[in-house]
């Protein structure tokens, strides 16, 4: 039965599609296929299909999903995932590869540094959003912004160095290594 | 003894597949005293047992050993087949080769050896077994039955006319249980009350039948045929004997506003007060914790307005013995608390549904209540905040029931047809309103079951939704159920007027207090246990105890009364008996090495083993000994593991036997 050996698998098995997932999701209206059909996709072995949705770079991890499921399936790990699995295959929806730029842009972000350089993670997403599709517009997008929020210390020339490097090593090795 | 007979069976695959049984059976002719040995595919069917017969018959055989399946599944069939060809049943050993060996092991030259081994083990048991004689015991042909719900109900009127006394524990102050408080019926629609109330009636009257109410059993001694029910009749505070029911009182106790329990708190009742007016018996009972008499020493209205002076407010608990044959336990059930708060740490509540927090979410049970001609409401639709027609009823399956999360896993069977069935109650009295089911799956077997459910969708329009709902908020006097239709892959919000969680079913509180007084078994969700699931539906593992309706497991009325009916069968069988055979495996103390040290006494289970004085003939007290009472002993060998002379055996099961099945490993 179950000849898909991946770790998915093993976290989808318990659903029996009640939909709760579906029912609290506030992003589920916008979904073009909703939480418990993705984990409906990867019980029935069609990873592909849901790693090409929009949705699963809608979810916002609120982990609603996750706390009110009857059967403690961990829909937004799983969502996550998805996420990975669809940046790694190239399947990202056509709609929502800004979305992945972003998250992979932030991932490496917080891993050089430890915590978020904001100017960086500005710049480095716009570069790569442009390599991408060439957008002008969306090279100038908020750029009056800046000096606004700087005032504000909410963007900073040079990221405060983290405090405790280690500790995100760590939780990145251990990431790595529970990789599904 | 040196003339046995070893039968192996094949269990259609369930041993073959895994225990070579041809090899079994030849291994056992080597062993010592084997006369013959056969194997065939089922040996418990008619051929099995001729087999069986026959070769008793022809070969003289002196001891037979069966290896097949649990003892708990046929060592009764055998020993019936053995004792139709003339041999002591209690010369029929069983080697369990199925559960203990083909069914918990997959290498089969492995498994051969030790069914081998498990049959050379009771070839040497059965060498040393002695032709025992069933013990008689007489019978008391009374049954007590515990809850005085439909299940009951049936069985105390089935017993009664057949012509046995029944004495009817119910522990509120009327019988009718759930179901007096419900609606109507599915799939029929029948009036709940219409056909429940005349048979409330006939145990309030039947002859044969001694009813308490407002009582609880506080104990039970003895044993199969011969119990002795100790019964707590509870302070009612008011003498019905006296009574007339005539209304007096309750309609003059200044205590207006206690939330009545027949009305699950939808309505209100007084301090002294009947359930409701269809009561049986129709006689009020004071609430204590309520009675300003009772709690402060000031009112005391009631008893002045009672012509029969049948007012006692000097009431209290009293202690009735009761002579008992056979006990039928049917408590029944109550719902799964939805709120946060939960009676155990294994339940967790529904915290996102805002069950008591708003109004106007309410469970099955109170709806019921809201929609009966004999409810609050007169069965007028109305909602309990502001008692507006609600125009839009949100119908939740599955709140408790299928969810790991909240500690029940199981589905309560019923609430799929209750929940079709509030649908149409709901339509044919708001023709203008609406509906909503949410479901997980629909689950209407039975007679006329699924049709009734499609008539709630197609002639009543509900509207269905295969989906959990996730959470309810409360916005401007409007419910809003936030859930999922998951057949069109989208999320549905509905703006209610009020919702109704169908609730799980668990046993009533207290059940398994009651199963460890009569010491019968209960599963981790505290239903009680049935003997075996299929072929002792209704027995429990303690003769003389069955058990009937939703206390046994979530079931609906036509089963309750089915099982009900089942379980009083099962008492008149035992009563068709002028005495009862019980089984002679039990311990048996040798006197004469006995040095009365009673250790057997202060440990055994069951106050079987007694004191006892060993006198000659001139009636001088010659030694003291401990003594096993027949009729209590139920063989469970405690006695023998703490005498330090050795002075206790089992029957059936001797040191001696024990130690040759040993041996015959070595």
């Amino acid at each position: 039965m179950h000849s898909d050996s991946s770790g998915l698998s093993a976290l989808v098995n318990d659903c029996y599609q009640c939909g709760k997932c579906t029912a609290g999701c506030p992003l589920a209206a916008q979904m073009d296929i909703v939480p418990s059909q993705l984990v409906r996709l990867a019980q029935a072995g069609q990873v592909e299909r849901a790693t090409r949705a929009e949705s699963i770079w809608l979810c916002v991890s609120c982990q609603t999903c996750t706390t009110r499921c009857p059967q403690s399936v961990d829909v937004a790990g799983v969502i996550d995932a998805l996420r990975e699995q669809s940046a790694q295959d190239g399947t990202v929806a056509k709609t929502q590869r800004r979305t992945a730029i972003f998250q992979q842009v932030f991932l490496d972000n917080i891993r050089r540094h430890g915590r978020l350089n904001e100017l960086e993670l500005v710049g480095a997403f716009k570069t790569q959003a442009f390599l991408k599709d060439l957008s002008i517009p969306l090279l100038m997008k908020d750029a009056l912004l800046a000096p606004q929020m700087m005032k504000r210390d909410k963007l900073h020339f040079a990221g405060k160095p983290a405090r405790d490097r280690q500790v995100v090593d760590r939780i990145f090795a251990k990431c790595a290594e529970a990789k599904v | 003894m040196s003339r046995i007979g070893v039968f192996v069976c094949w269990c259609g695959e369930n041993i073959a597949r895994t225990v070579d049984v041809v090899q079994v059976a030849e291994a056992s002719l080597q062993f010592p005293g084997v006369k013959h040995a056969a194997h065939y595919k089922y040996m418990c069917s008619e051929p099995g047992q001729s087999l069986i017969r026959d070769k008793i018959l022809a070969d003289r055989l002196d001891g037979i050993v069966v290896a097949s399946c649990s003892p708990h599944m046929h060592l009764k069939t055998f020993r019936g087949a053995a004792q139709a060809a003339g041999l002591n049943p209690y010369l029929v050993e069983i080697a369990n080769i199925r559960e203990h060996c083909s069914w918990v092991h997959q290498d089969k030259a492995k498994a051969t050896a030790k069914a081998i081994d498990l049959v050379r083990m009771a070839v040497a048991k059965v060498r040393r077994n002695n032709a025992l004689q069933a013990i008689k015991v007489p019978v008391t042909k009374r049954a007590l039955i515990i809850g005085a719900g439909v299940a009951g109900i049936q069985a105390a009127l089935d017993i009664a006319d057949a012509g046995y006394e029944v004495v009817l524990v119910e522990r509120e102050p009327s019988v009718g249980g759930k179901m007096a408080g419900l609606s109507e019926t599915f799939p029929t629609m029948d009036c709940s009350q219409c056909i429940l109330t005349p048979r409330m009636v006939d145990v309030g009257q039947h002859p044969r039948i001694k009813l308490y109410t407002c009582a609880e059993v506080e104990s039970v001694d003895g044993y199969v045929g011969n119990f002795k029910a100790t019964i707590r009749q509870k302070a009612r505070f008011v003498d019905i004997k006296k009574c007339t029911g005539c209304g007096e009182c309750w309609n003059a106790c200044p205590q207006k506003k206690i939330a009545s329990e027949f009305d699950y708190g939808m309505g209100n009742r007084r301090a002294i007060y009947i359930p409701f007016p269809q009561a049986v018996p129709a006689r009020p009972a004071i609430d204590k914790q309520a009675c300003l008499k009772l709690k402060k020493g000031v009112c005391g209205i009631c008893a002045k307005k009672c012509a029969a002076g049948a007012i006692n407010y000097a009431d209290q608990d009293q202690l009735l013995e009761e002579p008992i044959g056979a006990i039928i336990v049917a408590t029944g059930y109550q719902l799964y608390q939805i709120s946060a708060q939960q009676p155990t740490a294994e339940l967790s509540g529904y915290g996102e549904y805002g069950y008591g927090q708003y109004k106007d979410v309410i469970d099955a049970l109170q709806f019921e209540r809201l929609v009966s001609a004999s409810g609050p409401t007169g069965g007028v639709i109305q909602r309990p905040s502001d008692g507006k027609e609600p125009k839009h009823v949100v119908f939740i399956s599955c709140v408790g029931s299928r969810d790991n999360a909240k500690g029940i896993s199981y589905c309560s069977k019923i609430c799929c047809m209750y929940t079709a069935k509030h649908t149409m109650l709901y339509k044919h009295k708001v023709h203008d309103g609406q509906a909503h089911v949410f479901y997980m799956d629909i689950r209407s077997g039975g007679k006329n079951y699924d049709e009734f459910v499609r008539r709630a969708i197609e002639q009543d329009h509900a509207r269905y939704y295969r989906g959990r709902v996730s959470k309810i908020t409360e916005e401007n006097g409007k419910l809003i159920v936030r859930g999922a239709d998951t057949l069109a892959g989208t999320p549905v919000t509905i703006e209610a007027d009020l919702v109704v969680l169908a609730s799980a079913m668990r046993p009533a509180t207290g059940s398994d207090d009651l199963a460890r007084k009569l010491r019968i078994g209960y599963d981790q969700n505290g239903f009680l246990s049935e003997s075996h699931p299929k072929l002792r539906p209704v027995e429990t593992n303690s003769a003389g105890i069955l058990i009937c309706g939703a206390c046994h497991a979530p079931k609906d009325i036509p089963e309750s009364v089915a099982q009900a009916s089942a379980a009083a069968g099962k008492v008149l069988v035992m009563f068709s008996h002028k005495e009862m055979q019980r089984d002679p495996e039990i311990a048996k103390i040798n006197e004469s090495t006995c040095s009365a040290c009673f250790a057997c006494v202060r440990t055994c289970p069951y106050q079987a083993a007694e004191k006892a004085d060993v006198r000659d003939r001139a009636g001088n007290l010659v030694k003291r000994t401990a003594r096993i009472n027949q009729g209590l002993c139920m063989g469970c060998g405690t006695c023998v593991a703490v005498c330090p002379s050795k002075s206790a055996d089992l029957e059936g099961f001797s040191d001696q036997q024990i130690y040759a099945m040993v041996e015959s490993l070595l």
